[in-house]
């Protein structure tokens, strides 16, 4: 029997009982919220700036203050004491609580931004309202509940960025990449777009106005980088449109794949990204809850890689449905546009089918071979039957069921929400076509690895137990073999966790990258050949 | 079809399980009287601190073992029958067998020390000692003052536990510096600072004269053989090192010594049983090694040896080059080759020590006084690759090169601050050297042979 969970504290076990300091630090961040609540039944409070910098302020102050009283007093080093007693932590009481809390507030977001105050074609009420203040001084606009989750989003990965380098103030890796998330949260997320917004009209732009553009949301996360309005809007704000609109599309398909294969998905996922930058600050203390079991992995392989098929899919129709027949026009028709998508589709299927094949499990081969086909017969279907819908089904349909069952069910309810139960990785690990992507490439061409210090590991699981995509670490470094794994987001933390210095994320040589040999180091040299012999 | 029967679901016989199935197809039981499935000893203080749950060490997931057809019974082997090739769980329940492991383990020391026996008093190695000790400290309140005896690995494992649940300890430790027959004494004196930053009350040079009972039978206070001092105490921690596990085969017929007797391919005396891991004993030690070596990484490597010889590649168990590694609270240990402390160390074992001014960082390189090959090197809070040591301990370097190459052998996180150059200067000043250390090489580092196109 276990003898950890006797206690029926919701605050955990005694010993981890937290101080009184945190307890202040804890109310304060709960005022700041509350004032959020209240502003949501519609209080209204007469100097909407003042109250909204004091909310922001409790919320950052009450984080920072709990996580210097919780790491300061410590010596630096790794700060896991009583993860698996504290209930916020270890899918107890009040991680049940905070999961729905967030998963109602995504629902609310998403679904009902009327509850939050949003009022089309007038003045905002409830919590909208309350960011209107910030938001003309940034765009010169009336705050959107996006504002208000933008806001919302920037000071939590600011505030617990803090936190997260506290706690790893040992480790310089972990220091500076949450520096780096926490940057281009605030300036690419944030500030720049809402900055941009001020453009409009400009004659800089040609009169024209831009759409809401985060640089650094690249497609197929930014799944509606392409759709026809905002193409409109890149090409009608002058050259600087254009240039973004390029930028748009060399993001996609030279930027991402030449960092990938210097370093890993990493330098996006865990340096870059936003979903990423939440998951590794204010989700680092769920991400222990992620599931390590292989059939986990089973349905992470085939539900992110449905994604990336769906994304395809959908952007395929979308683009689709707004270009033209007529070669005169312009030199990108309908046509021209599907039999380009089914080329390069047919080049990275050959390519990969021909050199990599081998790398790839069965389950895998079939797979790729499936959706191909599926893919493939879709666009021939196509052009035998000469109708106005690709792929069966209405462009908008797919856009709408895309926007509504991966774009927020997936990546805002389920993602988000589910935080404190299902671990912070949920969307980037089971839905993200982004990472699903870039994690294709990362396992067959990249010179990311980590390294397995030979034979040092001794099966401890802390590796295992902390990665928060669920990959079992362990399962390979104590074999002695390097973890290449497409889902590795290479956040760090299996290295920075291990107690025998066992594990190092680099960049090298893809000779000898993946090695399935056994090479547990310290035995003979004959143990070791007649070991790895089959 | 050969039945295989390995007492003890540890590393060294799970590894031999592994290792036999996959050279195999052998019927294989392992008989555990701890716990239904294998976990990492090494973990268990992870388990205590919160920061795994007992599953979280278990390496394979439960169906791992019907998959591969790996029996397991749960039971306490209590006679091996050797004529009969036979053994007895729980005194009744026969098994039979072709050929056996023996896998049991080791025990704490105990060295009869009055009241060693009283509630409260327990060693830390087995999943019931870990289950022992929720109940004899599951917070600061049961327990308001721990005292441990004994100061090696475990030792400092059972302080760092209490300690993060904010239980008092007091570390009785009868050398004059933690753990110095092992380690050089500049590297046991960052430790005994390290330990005194944790607010542990270290005691050096300091037995353990009884353990005192109160009226129910329960530890109360210990008292100091030095001084005669009586310490408080609601839990005491015996953790004087380890002993084999084998007292069940005392009438089996099979050799004992301190472990069970086995020779370089791990036979016992008696045809068809092998002993591994913790609880064999080596005739002659192999090289500096010790004849019994209670580590992880022992097991493992004897595990897979024994698999091979039971397949019918009878080969000797040929440990390579030394390694080890330990935590010792925050700082990371590793060793490569031997560094042997002042007290073991033989008269040609010459040292270069480097340590970081302010942090908790040190190094100590061993080598030939004459020859000036590379014997081995300790490392504390600075990772460093196992592959480049072991090449280099079988290619004999001498150690210019190796200070020399220094920067290929750091394993730390990328961005992490070097040491080396500051390294490098030390041994420059110490032996009046100039050797500059050479850039990091991609190339040596991963052994790469130059590419020809």
């Amino acid at each position: 029997m276990s003898t950890y969970d006797r206690s029926m504290a919701l605050t955990g076990q005694p010993p981890k009982e937290i101080s009184r300091n945190q307890k202040i630090a804890t109310l304060i961040g709960l005022s700041g919220l509350a004032i959020i609540l209240l502003a949501a039944f519609n209080v209204s409070f007469p100097n909407k700036a003042l109250w909204l910098s004091i909310s922001m302020a409790a919320i950052t102050t009450g984080t920072i203050w709990f996580s210097w009283e919780a790491y300061s007093k410590k010596l630096p080093g790794i700060k896991n004491d009583g993860v698996w007693f504290k209930s916020i932590s270890s899918q107890g009481f009040w991680g049940w609580i905070a999961g729905i809390a967030l998963t109602t507030f995504y629902i609310v977001l998403y679904f009902y931004p009327e509850y939050l105050g949003l009022v089309k074609n007038g003045e905002n009420k409830g919590v909208i309202a309350l960011f209107d203040p910030l938001s003309r001084m940034l765009s010169g606009n009336p705050a959107s509940q996006w504002f208000v989750y933008g806001t919302l989003y920037t000071v939590a990965i600011l505030a617990f960025g803090i936190k997260f380098m506290w706690k790893y103030r040992h480790n310089r890796y972990e220091r500076i990449r949450t520096m780096s998330v926490m940057f281009f949260q605030t300036a690419f997320a944030f500030i720049i777009p809402e900055l941009m917004a001020r453009l409009n009209g400009d004659k800089i732009l040609n009169g024209g106005s831009l759409p809401y553009y985060d640089l650094k949301n690249v497609w197929p996360l930014n799944y509606y980088n392409f759709e026809g309005y905002r193409i409109k809007s890149f090409l009608s704000s002058g050259d600087i449109g254009f240039a973004l609109l390029i930028f748009g599309i060399l993001s996609v398909f030279v930027i991402t794949p030449i960092l990938t294969y210097k370093y890993g998905k990493r330098w996006y996922c865990s340096w870059v990204c936003g979903c990423g930058g939440l998951a590794e600050t204010a989700g680092d203390s769920f991400r222990q809850l992620s599931d390590k079991t292989v059939k986990a992995w089973n349905i992470e392989r085939w539900v992110v890689h449905s994604v990336v098929v769906f994304v395809t899919l959908m952007t395929t129709a979308v683009i689709y449905s707004y270009l033209g027949t007529d070669t005169s026009k312009y030199w990108l028709t309908k046509s021209t546009f599907l039999i380009g998508v089914a080329v390069l589709l047919t080049v990275v299927f050959t390519l990969v089918m021909v050199f990599k094949r081998k790398e790839l499990q069965k389950d895998a081969q079939y797979g790729a071979i499936g959706y191909f086909v599926i893919i493939m017969a879709l666009i021939g279907m196509h052009f035998l039957s000469g109708d106005g819908n690709v792929f069966l089904f209405k462009s908008e349909t797919l856009r709408k069921s895309y926007s509504f069952l991966i774009g927020s069910i997936f990546s805002g309810v389920i993602g988000t929400g589910f935080y404190p139960i299902l671990g912070n990785r949920v969307w980037c690990r089971f839905g993200c076509p982004m990472a699903a992507m870039m994690g294709f490439q990362q396992r067959l061409f990249s010179k990311f690895r980590i390294t397995t210090n030979g034979g040092q590991c001794i099966s401890c699981g802390n590796c295992s137990t902390y990665c928060e995509m669920g990959i079992d670490v362990r399962a390979y470094a104590q074999k002695g073999e390097n973890i290449v794994r497409s889902s590795c987001v290479g956040c760090g933390i299996c290295s920075a966790v291990c107690p025998r210095g066992v594990l190092k994320l680099e960049n090298g040589p893809l000779q000898g990258r993946i090695d399935s040999n056994q090479v547990l180091l310290g035995n003979d040299v004959d143990l070791m050949t007649l070991v790895n012999k089959n | 079809m050969e039945n295989i029967v390995i007492i003890g679901n540890g590393i060294a016989g799970v590894s031999a399980a592994r290792h036999i199935r996959k050279l195999s197809d052998k019927r294989i039981i392992i008989i555990s009287a701890e716990t239904d499935y294998f976990f990492s000893r090494t973990a268990l203080m992870y388990v205590y601190m919160g920061h795994m749950k007992f599953e979280h060490i278990q390496p394979y997931e439960n169906w791992f073992w019907e998959k591969n057809r790996i029996e397991l019974v749960r039971g306490y082997v209590t006679h091996v029958q050797t004529k009969e090739k036979q053994l007895l769980i729980d005194g009744s329940r026969a098994i039979q067998y072709d050929k056996l492991i023996i896998a049991t383990g080791s025990k704490p020391n105990k060295f009869g020390w009055p009241g060693q026996d009283l509630h409260g008093v327990q060693g830390l190695y087995s999943k019931q000692d870990l289950d022992l000790l929720e109940v004899n400290a599951p917070n600061k309140e049961t327990c308001k003052r721990a005292v441990i005896v004994g100061g090696g690995l475990i030792g400092i494992e059972l302080a760092e536990m209490l300690r993060s649940r904010d239980i008092p300890v007091t570390f009785l430790v009868r050398e004059n510096s933690f753990w110095n027959g092992v380690l050089p004494k500049g590297e046991s004196q960052l430790i005994n600072e390290h330990i005194e930053e944790h607010h542990i009350d270290l005691r050096l040079a300091t037995n353990l004269k009884e353990i005192v009972s109160d009226e129910n039978g329960k530890v109360k206070s210990v008292i100091i053989a030095e001084t005669g001092e009586e310490l408080q105490c609601d839990m005491v921690g015996l953790t004087a090192g380890v002993t084999p596990n084998i007292d069940f085969l005392k009438d089996s017929g099979i050799e004992l010594g301190r472990g069970v007797k086995v020779n370089r391919f791990l036979e016992t005396n008696v045809a068809d049983v092998y002993a591994i891991g913790d609880c064999a004993e080596q005739h002659e030690a192999i090289g500096n090694r010790r004849p019994i070596e209670a580590v992880w990484y022992t097991g493992r490597m004897m595990g897979e040896t024994v698999a091979q010889t039971i397949c019918g590649n009878r080969i000797e168990y040929k440990p390579g080059h030394w390694f080890n590694s330990a935590k010792f609270l925050d700082i990371e240990y590793q060793t490569y080759g031997w560094v042997f402390s002042e007290r073991n160390k033989k008269d040609h074992e010459e040292h270069f020590h480097w340590r970081h001014a302010t942090e908790k960082l040190c190094v100590t390189i061993a080598f030939d006084k004459d020859s000036h090959q590379f014997l081995g090197i300790n490392t504390f809070g600075i990772r460093m690759r196992h592959e480049i040591f072991d090449r280099w301990l079988t290619e004999e370097k001498n150690i210019d090169y190796v200070i020399e190459h220094l920067q290929d052998v750091n394993f730390d996180p990328e961005f992490y601050k070097n040491y080396e150059h500051e390294i490098v200067s030390k041994f420059n000043m110490d032996f009046g050297k100039s050797i500059k250390p050479k850039k990091k090489s991609i190339r040596r580092i991963f052994n790469l042979k130059p590419q020809h196109n």
